[in-house]
């Protein structure tokens, strides 16, 4: 997909795939909803900010669940929280993707025990499709999750969603 | 001036409203008050022109898990009896003194009345003391859950003997 711009300069014809065009499409500009929990939205905050600038990699935040491509789930889940993102999610429209960013919303973290209030882990509320490990994880290892969501997104078929 | 001087002060002012003072203590000292007299000793707390408490520092709940306890037929801890105890932390920034009181409530009939019409900031301390221990605050405005969820029904969660349950809404709980 690297030789579209040549493509353009010298022919205006382009021939790719319909799912190779739309899955470079979608991986290229991953719209965020602009969302953050915790401790974890610090550090997300951190990736979108000049120094790691998600915006590289087409992330831009979205103050709006219909306009939103991925939603990353930066923090603790409280459970009255819980009901909220599911919400959130499902006012999303399709396609959408889903970064559990941290161990709080990846089981529960450091309150898988006595956390009466926590979700332990946010895929049992909605489907997780990239889990980022760390407490919290450092903008690199955000920025390696987003690499991650972008391959799964690059090899996907039109016929079944699988990220 | 000291919490000894204040206990005394408060002594001759409302008598047997006054319960005690323990002064004996690895940590601060604190005068203990009859929970239905409260609202006016914390009013002449803040008024009076030689203490002038002008702040609430904090307000906090306690269980203090000294009644009769027992397991029921889940091997779970049930408490019966004892009290619910609420700390206030007052402080005079304008005289630079401070002191702390202590209440104490049945378990089973936890009632105390608001300090909300003395200082505004105890609404939210009281809704969480609520929310957390159910102790009820009298004559409190809006006295209803502030951090779990208004429909939580599974009681007061920093109760020791407070139970989680299994599922909120469709949502498994434990881990």
């Amino acid at each position: 997909m690297g030789l579209l711009d040549r493509e353009f300069n010298e022919s205006n014809i382009v021939i790719a795939k319909t799912e190779d065009l739309f899955n470079w499409a979608r991986l290229s500009s991953i719209w965020q909803l602009s969302f953050g929990l915790a401790c974890c939205a610090i550090e997300m905050m951190a990736t979108s900010a000049s120094h790691y600038d998600f915006d590289r990699f087409g992330v831009i935040p979205r103050p709006s669940p219909r306009q939103a491509d991925a939603i990353i789930i930066s923090g603790t889940v409280t459970l009255k929280m819980a009901t909220r993102i599911k919400r959130l999610y499902e006012q999303m429209p399709d396609p959408k993707y889903i970064i559990s960013m941290g161990s709080c919303s990846n089981c529960g973290g450091p309150y898988w025990e006595h956390g009466y209030h926590v979700l332990k882990g946010i895929d049992r509320v909605i489907p997780v499709d990239v889990y980022v490990p760390g407490c919290p994880p450092r903008p690199e290892a955000l920025l390696e999750g987003l690499l991650k969501l972008q391959d799964k997104i690059r090899h996907e078929t039109l016929r079944k969603k699988t990220a | 001036m000291t919490s000894e001087e204040i206990y005394n002060i408060l002594q001759t002012k409302f008598g047997d409203k006054i319960l005690g003072f323990e002064s004996e203590l690895p940590v601060e000292s604190y005068i203990v008050a009859d929970p239905m007299a409260i609202k006016d000793i914390c009013l002449y707390l803040r008024n009076d022109e030689n203490l002038k408490f002008d702040t609430l520092m904090c307000l906090s709940g306690v269980d203090d898990a000294n009644g009769e306890k027992s397991k029921d037929e889940e091997d779970m801890d049930v408490i019966t009896g004892g009290t619910l105890s609420v700390y206030y932390n007052l402080d005079s920034i304008e005289l630079g003194h401070k002191i702390n009181l202590k209440v104490s409530t049945p378990r089973e009939d936890p009632k105390v009345e608001s300090v909300e019409s003395v200082w505004k900031c105890a609404d939210w301390h009281e809704r969480e003391v609520f929310d957390m221990f159910g102790t009820v605050f009298l004559n409190h405005p809006d006295l209803r859950r502030i951090l779990m969820p208004e429909d939580w029904e599974a009681g007061y969660p920093l109760r020791k003997d407070y139970k989680n349950p299994e599922f909120y809404q469709g949502m498994k709980i434990p881990y």
